[in-house]
């Protein structure tokens, strides 16, 4: 498209007539220039389409879909969420959402009247340079090929619209109102308020204590689980390629174990195994070596979170130790050759060539890794709820960003708009993971994007 | 050297032995306690009476739903998996054979999206779903699998279809193939172990899944297993622990099974789509 549109002064000379400027101009009607650029069908399609499409968006834009009484239209609903109070008043939730697919379609309805002006200026010109106009045959076989991808997309893109990137807008706007349980529709309004919840976080003392201790937690437990799980699963990779070694298909089917059994299942599992008056921690294993029988596995948060760690290693390592499997097999053998004829030692090799060779593969999947434990939503709270519970905030002592968040917004008394805020400070800080991966990633700049 | 060659040997056996050791342990446990007769939890792996009482106590409507919860996640398991194949094979064949206006900024879009949990929306997710009078169906759980696979599984199906070359497509136009039939008769065969790695993930999630299956269902009819063995461990846990053992147990077998069965697939499409894209 952009070659076309670039006129080329020193080759062709001025065109006489003006028939893009024209055709263009006279779009503001939509299909008007293609009329008068003799393409009737078009043009014809053009009008219909983009009339239908305000008249059906007509209503919903300026007259609303009837959420409350004095609903006013979708772009109304979006500014004020609502004025009336009451069960029979506005609902201002239901006007937010209104407004944010009103968003979408105008975005949508803007596109189509855009490009009907396009077409009009694209066809205009060509008439101007005296070019043959595409044949109706021709401009639908066009249709149809460069249409295909877009078409092809349609089924995805709008799944993704409405179960990902609407309930991401909609999480976005909430966290800037004093949406919560006592404060919802239909019996109250919901207001703007700015940034008012995420100065919460650091004003109130309950949610700024909060936030710092599950802030912390957060850290400590994505380093921690997330480190351990892959040095177990490289060490155990090169133990298990070791030449000479026999019964590699043996162990390994072991090993893979705890990758094929569902997370969810032995989560659920562990949690019985550490049930502090029933679970075999503390009535059989710990007593056989000679421990105390009596730890507090859920009543206190450093034995919790030691557990928690202890059993992400377990849930954690064999998909790190596959990788590096498939990574080390493909080390050429003469390197190593080459090492132990300038006398490296065993641990010289590891530090020097296995061990670079696989960070080096493996980077991108072991970031992946980092965030994945940031937001491990299951185990915290499949184990102990995110519990036990701490005095002075409004978190248990192993909760989690992700968990928190789910507390504070299906728990008791609901807080959705300052829950909606720690979802963005939490979405920030994946987003910065993020943007450090893509930029260290190779096959990102290797793409040949247009 | 030789000695010293030997006791490496020796610690790496030593060191297997007792890390397959850890592995096996809560897993024999809980099998062994699902045939254990009692009704309590007990550290007995190898229960000298076993029985299968518990198998059968599963499927008496009487005691438990379980035998509703497993019909529950299979079927929305299946018809996640069909869905979303369909869905991210086209997407990501579009992706990585099509050049046209928006595809870069789509790209950039779904890599912001598959970082940022779906779950995070789950207050948006929770009304969105009461205004469509969608809470507590099924519909909304698939389809809500199904749309937060898309930006993920997308990036390892396009990078899994640019390793294969496009000289084999041109090829295929040259005779006279059209968009589709490339996809279908030349693509497709050729990212079987891709296909089945996209479709084992999402006949996995929903077996996976508790926050989304938590939110979305209400009914206790409706329940998948996940929300189902955790009631039934976290409200009943000692009454009842060897029936929660024995639904552990079955609720585990087929997944294990089908992991082994494409393990080789899961490996190489993993790794080749992971590493590219």
């Amino acid at each position: 498209m952009a070659a076309i549109a670039t006129p080329q002064p020193t080759k062709t000379p001025k065109p006489k007539t003006n028939h893009r400027t024209i055709a263009a101009a006279i779009s503001i009607v939509p299909g008007m220039g293609q009329l008068y650029n003799k393409q009737f069908l078009k043009g014809a399609t053009f009008f219909i389409v983009v009339l239908s499409y305000f008249l059906v968006n007509f209503e919903l834009f300026f007259k609303g879909a009837g959420n409350g009484p004095g609903d006013r239209g979708a772009i109304w609903g979006l500014i004020t969420l609502g004025e009336v109070a009451g069960v029979r008043g506005d609902h201002s939730i239901f006007l937010m959402v209104e407004g944010i697919i009103a968003l979408i379609l105008l975005v949508f309805g803007i596109a189509i009247y855009v490009w009907n002006f396009i077409d009009a200026y694209r066809i205009g010109k060509l008439r101007d340079l005296e070019l043959e106009v595409p044949s109706l045959k021709m401009q639908l076989r066009n249709f149809r090929d460069n249409g295909f991808p877009y078409a092809m997309l349609i089924p995805s893109l709008v799944l993704l619209v409405f179960t990902v990137v609407l309930p991401l807008i909609f999480t976005f706007l909430i966290a800037f109102t004093n949406y919560k349980f006592n404060n919802s529709p239909p019996a109250k309004l919901v207001d703007w308020i700015g940034i008012q919840n995420f100065l919460n976080i650091f004003t109130v003392d309950i949610f700024r204590d909060t936030f710092v201790s599950v802030l912390g937690w957060t850290l400590v437990w994505t380093v921690a689980s997330t480190t351990g799980v892959i040095a177990i699963g490289i060490g155990l990779a090169v133990l298990l390629n070791q030449k000479g070694l026999k019964g590699k298909r043996f162990f390994r089917s072991i090993l893979i174990l705890s990758w094929a059994v569902p997370a969810f299942i032995t989560i659920l599992i562990f949690r019985s195994m550490f049930n502090e008056t029933f679970g075999v921690f503390n009535t059989t294993l710990l007593p056989a070596i000679g421990l105390d029988s009596g730890v507090e596995w859920m009543t206190d948060p450093t034995y919790t979170r030691l557990a928690l760690i202890g059993i992400q290693w377990w849930l954690g390592f064999p998909y790190i130790m596959t990788l590096t499997t498939g990574i080390l097999q493909s080390i050429p053998e003469d390197l190593y050759e080459a090492a132990t004829i300038d006398g490296a030692t065993s641990g010289e090799k590891f530090r020097l060539i296995t061990l670079p060779m696989i960070l080096f593969a493996t980077a991108p999947i072991l970031i992946t890794q980092y965030t994945f434990n940031f937001n491990n939503f299951n185990i915290i709270y499949l184990f102990n709820n995110g519990g036990p519970a701490v005095p002075g905030q409004s978190a248990g002592g192993t909760d989690i960003l992700i968990s928190w968040i789910y507390k504070l917004s299906l728990g008791s008394n609901p807080q959705y708009g300052f829950a909606a805020a720690i979802t963005l400070v939490l979405s920030f800080f994946i987003m910065t993971i993020a943007v450090i991966q893509f930029k260290r990633s190779k096959s990102f700049k290797d793409e040949d994007m247009i | 050297m030789r000695k010293q060659n030997r006791i490496n040997m020796a610690l790496s056996y030593l060191i297997l032995t007792i890390a397959s050791i850890i592995i096996v342990y809560p897993l024999l446990w809980v099998v062994g306690t699902s045939l254990n007769p009692g009704k309590s939890i007990t550290s007995d792996i190898f229960p000298s009476n076993p029985t299968l009482i518990h198998y059968f106590d599963l499927f008496d409507a009487t005691q438990t739903d379980y035998g509703m919860w497993y019909l529950n996640t299979i079927k929305i398991a299946v018809i996640t998996m069909v869905v979303s194949v369909a869905l991210i094979t086209l997407t990501g064949y579009i992706f990585s054979r099509y050049r046209f206006v928006g595809r870069k900024n789509s790209l950039i879009l779904f890599l912001v999206l598959q970082m940022v949990p779906q779950f995070v929306a789950i207050i948006a997710i929770y009304v969105l779903l009461n205004m469509l009078q969608l809470f507590d169906t099924h519909l909304a759980l698939i389809l809500l699998y199904a749309g937060g696979a898309i930006p993920m599984n997308t990036y390892l199906a396009k990078g899994y279809f640019d390793t294969i070359p496009k000289e084999l497509d041109e090829a295929a136009r040259m005779d006279g193939a059209g968009h589709l039939r490339i996809f279908w008769q030349i693509i497709l065969p050729l990212a079987k172990p891709m296909v089945a790695v996209i479709a084992l993930f999402n006949f996995m999630a929903p077996f996976n899944d508790f926050i989304l299956a938590s939110l979305v269902l209400r009914s206790p009819e409706k329940q998948t297993l996940a929300v189902g063995l955790y009631n039934m461990v976290s409200e009943q846990f000692d009454n009842n622990f060897t029936l929660f053992a024995a639904g552990a147990v079955l609720s585990a077998v087929p997944i294990v099974l089908l992991f082994f069965a494409f393990q080789r697939f899961f490996v190489s499409g993993l790794t080749a789509g992971g590493t590219k894209g």
